[in-house]
């Protein structure tokens, strides 16, 4: 028989959310919450705990951008790509992160405290460009506050 | 009187004491609240502009024992952010609507589906939800609210996505009918409307239908709230008079040389500058769900288009095929007659494309690709072209 390692923090969601269908997203938000990605081990022991197939975890997770099934960093930065942004220099702040994090869009540094990636509108078009590190939105970016604004993430160890 | 229809309104942030129309409305037989709805002519304000009391009325009528309000906080239209403002503004004008709702069709569970990128406003939520509960508590009533994430999925907003995202699924739209006021979350009749949209619900029960209907026109009656970005000295979010024409618009918010004008975001249409002063902001003319963006001269429509494209593209859920292939083909499409691989005369073929798209796509996603498409090609032909 194989063993099964207890998961606690995946018991714990458990718990906390219940165990039936409709917990599955709240789990799994709080899975990346605490992780900033959800692991293979982690989608199947979340599928065991909710006694659904592992591919159905997975099947769900992956239609979710913000439930990444690929590593990333402690903060991720996400740069809307949309056109209020894409018109208000989103490229020149894209350019000045690279730059400063010294990692390309679609990467993460390999301290794994930054991932650097592009979103979808995400509803501050009136103060573009705009960005989210992890839930925190950041709007009226030029390349000196994004600057102002990564070297206080640089300091948190 | 150049700016007599660009009207400033202030009801839906108008800050206002909620539970003495919650204490109005428990008294009220439920049908009387629906016809109260129905009489002020409020269309749902998420863009689709279903008339809100017809919904309602629809609701009251299943028989079931377990029915929902979902208030759809999923904004994610490009250039739509007022529904983020209305919640982090006056959020217990939102759960006070729902409730109306919940009194007016018999439910007694309800969901606000906010979307992920408005996960700030969660603990503040949370807040105004524990003193709405202890309202409803005072008041005897049963009805209870939970907040429920999205995850960055645009297609989480159209209504039946938005259910099995809660019911935690992949938010894939279902085919319709039947209606969610049929069976909606979890198989059940269920009310879905959008964040402004119940908060005018409370502000009609509050001063009456009649003085809603004041405002507005006969097809669109009452106040809306825009989200007003692009070239503009004025971005920002204003509540403004419906019936306003794009000219009349253009005049408040323009830089002086605006040459279009995006109408209800990526999925709306675009109004060039000789069409400003016949076309109305409205459900007579250009319908909106609040987004308004203004490009000036120095941008490239083709940009613009590209970048619509590239976000269709990547939000279509990719369930049905005219929606995941249409959007992929037109976007390779207008590139290729970009670059010169393809003729001026390939532009038509895409139309039609679109146009199939509209006709054939399982939901509002697919079936709106065509409208900014359509009017941003035929407009700005020489622009896609060279």
């Amino acid at each position: 028989m194989e063993t099964i390692i207890e998961n606690e923090l995946v018991r714990e969601l458990a718990n906390k959310h219940g165990r039936t269908r409709e917990s599955l997203i709240p789990i799994l938000q709080d899975l990346v919450v605490q992780y900033r990605f959800l692991s293979k081990k982690d989608m199947v022991d979340v599928a065991r705990e909710l006694d659904i197939s592992a591919a159905d975890v997975f099947g769900t997770a992956t239609f979710y951008t913000f439930l990444d099934t690929e590593v990333r960093g402690k903060y991720i930065i996400r740069i809307c790509k949309t056109i209020s942004c894409a018109m208000k220099g989103k490229n020149e702040i894209l350019s000045t992160i690279e730059d400063i994090l010294k990692i390309k869009l679609g990467e993460t540094s390999s301290d794994r405290k930054f991932s650097l990636l592009e979103a979808n509108c995400i509803g501050w078009c009136h103060k573009a460009p705009a960005m989210l590190i992890n839930d925190t939105p950041y709007t009226e970016l030029t390349p000196e506050k994004v600057t102002e604004i990564l070297r206080e993430y640089i300091k948190i160890q | 009187m150049k700016d007599k229809h660009v009207k400033r309104v202030d009801l839906i942030f108008e800050k206002i004491e909620c539970r003495d129309v919650l204490e109005k409305i428990i008294d009220m037989e439920p049908d009387a609240i629906c016809q109260e709805i129905l009489e002020s002519d409020l269309k749902g304000r998420g863009g689709a502009g279903f008339p809100t009391g017809m919904k309602w009325r629809f609701g009251s009528q299943e028989e079931s024992s377990i029915k929902y309000i979902v208030c759809n906080a999923d904004e994610g239209e490009p250039g739509t952010f007022k529904d983020r403002e209305i919640l982090d503004q006056v959020p217990g004008k939102v759960f006070c609507g729902m409730a109306i709702a919940a009194r007016a069709v018999g439910a007694k569970a309800g969901y606000v589906y906010l979307r992920g990128e408005y996960k700030f406003l969660i603990p503040k939520l949370n807040e105004e939800l524990a003193k709405f509960h202890r309202t409803m508590d005072e008041f005897n009533q049963n009805f209870r609210i939970q907040v429920r994430l999205g995850s960055g999925a645009y297609i989480c907003g159209e209504e039946s996505a938005l259910f099995e995202s809660i019911e935690g699924k992949r938010g894939e739209p279902r085919n319709k009918p039947p209606y969610p006021t049929t069976s909606g979350l979890f198989g059940k009749p269920t009310i879905i409307n959008n964040v402004e949209t119940l908060v005018y619900t409370v502000m009609i029960m509050k001063y009456g239908a009649s003085h809603f209907k004041e405002l507005g026109t006969k097809d669109s009656r009452g106040s809306k709230v825009f989200s007003v970005s692009g070239d503009t000295p004025k971005a920002g979010i204003f509540e403004l008079e419906l019936g306003m024409s794009v000219n009349e618009f253009v005049e408040e918010f323009g830089d002086g040389d605006t040459k279009a004008v995006q109408v209800g975001g990526a999925s709306g249409f675009c109004v060039p500058r000789k069409r400003f002063e016949e076309t109305i902001i409205g459900f007579e003319g250009v319908p909106t769900g609040g987004s308004m963006k203004l490009f000036n001269s120095t941008r490239s429509m083709y940009n613009v288009l590209h970048n619509y494209l590239d976000f269709f593209t990547e939000e279509s859920c990719g369930q049905c095929t005219p929606c995941r292939v249409g959007c992929q083909q037109l976007l390779k499409g207008v590139e290729a007659v970009k670059r010169g691989d393809k003729n001026s005369k390939y532009l038509d073929e895409l139309v039609k494309l679109a146009k199939t798209m509209k006709r054939a796509s399982k939901c509002g996603l697919g079936q709106s690709v065509g409208n900014a498409f359509g009017s941003i090609v035929e407009n700005f032909k020489e622009e896609i072209i060279y």
